[in-house]
């Protein structure tokens, strides 16, 4: 299929993003971007590119889809079971150790990661003590996570992967099932602030001991991967942990030199 | 040759059920030199083991590796797309890694890695699709011929599904329909010269 936005259109508008909301996506990597916003030309039926610019500057609900659409929103609980697997055997025993465990789940998407984490922590005994952030810079997606409702049909997978990951109780116990879709149980949801932030342009907020960004920066530049390494470090405690996705790693930043990596998962903790 | 390591040609293999014995074959005829990268995306169970990184490394004198995000394509290197992502190509020839929705029920998909390179390679690309039982690929190869690369398809009648190749040839969208030892002798005569390997 013939690209119906080129290069240059979309070039015109990332720059309306910056000037008219304050979003800036120059940085995110440019196939990606651009499958996304062609993808979502073809699904509205713009007639023509520029009555698709005009919608997105003029129109604000308009432009809040665009960004959910911009973003990949792509996820699922318990995902890549074995990397939870290592935050439960590895990772939680040291946080154990806290007084207090502040964890951060950077672009959140619609949760199913912050509640696989929460389940963990649960079961860890960890999670009357632990506070749970979770970000994401498209807020309709925070609404979804902060409400806990997931669809039901998913429920068969997620519980697969967290039997996967090590998970030791019945896992329909997390939520009540309702028509076609779960509810997740308020005692899991009191720990966790959620919040819209943007990793491009927003700075650090706390100290964590631990950091979550799966499959985020994939969809970033290498620059702005360094940024955004840059903030991490500066929102982690010594000997705090940063946690990535399967395919992403710390190993080009010049950063590594002061990281470990802990495990074969993508984990590293922060040593000096 | 360490100085141009950018190559502004690529080939691009895309195969589903029964791809991997075409894949091979391609692999083992590839001369030590070969003058352009090979992106192979081939349908598998979403596993993260990498046994099939290490079975193509046997079978070839090429180094064969898992794509990486951000990696700079590089000229001598077979490089295959890792399960349960996208694999796209950038227009400075690196490669940026996706995990969005399954295109062709498929992740990795054949046509999101073609349609990327064809931007970026233009006339440079050559696209081959293999065995397979859906229909991924033909945007693929089309983009490929409209942006001015080679597209070829294995015949259907060698291949174990031919339901693939079949497809791309009833929407119009291939250069050449080729047996396997045919594919190989074209790439040759394409991208190194006069066919002189065995």
């Amino acid at each position: 299929m013939e690209a119906a936005v080129s290069d240059q259109q979309i070039n015109l508008l990332l720059t309306d993003l910056l000037y008219v909301y304050g979003y800036d996506f120059t940085a995110y990597a440019k196939a990606s971007l651009k499958r996304r916003i062609n993808r979502l030309y073809t699904l509205d039926h713009f007639p023509s590119f520029a009555e698709f610019r005009y919608r997105i500057r003029s129109d604000e609900n308009y432009f809040n889809r665009f960004i959910e659409q911009l973003t990949v929103n792509v996820t699922e609980m318990f995902r890549d079971p074995l990397f939870y697997q290592a935050l439960k055997t590895q990772i939680f025993p040291v946080l154990a150790t806290y007084p207090f465990i502040r964890i951060w789940h950077a672009g959140c998407s619609t949760g199913e990661e912050v509640y696989s984490t929460a389940i963990l922590l649960k079961e860890a005994n960890l999670l009357h003590k632990s506070i749970l952030y979770a970000t994401d810079i498209n807020a309709e997606v925070v609404k979804k996570a902060a409400a806990g409702i997931f669809p039901i049909h998913q429920m068969q997978q997620n519980s697969e992967n967290y039997q996967l990951a090590g998970g030791r109780e019945e896992f329909s116990q997390y939520y009540i099932a309702g028509y076609d879709h779960v509810l997740f149980n308020e005692i899991l949801k009191k720990r966790m602030v959620f919040s819209t932030h943007n990793l491009v342009s927003e700075s650090s907020f706390n100290q964590f001991q631990l950091i979550l960004c799966r499959n985020v920066l994939i969809y970033f530049e290498k620059d702005l991967q360094g940024r955004v390494f840059a903030l991490f470090d500066e929102s982690l405690d010594k000997l705090g942990y940063l946690a990535l996705g399967s395919k992403e790693t710390l190993k080009m930043s010049p950063m590594v030199s002061r990281f470990r990596q802990v495990d074969t998962e993508k984990i590293w903790r922060k040593m000096q | 040759m360490a100085e141009n390591a950018i190559s502004k040609q690529c080939v691009v293999i895309g195969g589903s059920a029964g791809g991997l014995p075409g894949i091979i074959y391609i692999l083992e005829q590839l001369c030590p030199d070969f003058p352009t990268p090979i992106v192979i995306v081939l349908h598998r169970r979403n596993d993260r083991d990498s046994t099939l990184t290490a079975l193509l490394s046997h079978k070839t004198t090429l180094l064969v590796k898992e794509a990486e995000d951000k990696d700079v394509i590089t000229p001598g290197i077979v490089y295959l797309a890792p399960a349960d992502y996208h694999l796209l190509i950038e227009k400075n020839y690196s490669f940026s890694l996706d995990h969005s929705e399954k295109v062709q029920f498929s992740r990795p998909s054949i046509d999101v890695t073609m349609q990327t390179a064809a931007e970026a390679y233009g006339s440079g690309l050559i696209t081959i699709l293999l065995s397979g039982a859906n229909a991924d690929g033909t945007a693929g190869l089309e983009a490929t011929r409209h942006n001015g690369g080679i597209s070829i398809v294995q015949d259907p009648a060698e291949a174990f599904a031919p339901f693939m190749p079949q497809s791309a040839i009833d929407q119009l969208v291939t250069d050449h329909t080729m047996n396997m030892a045919g594919i190989v002798t074209l790439l040759y005569r394409l991208l190194v010269g006069p066919v002189t390997h065995q």
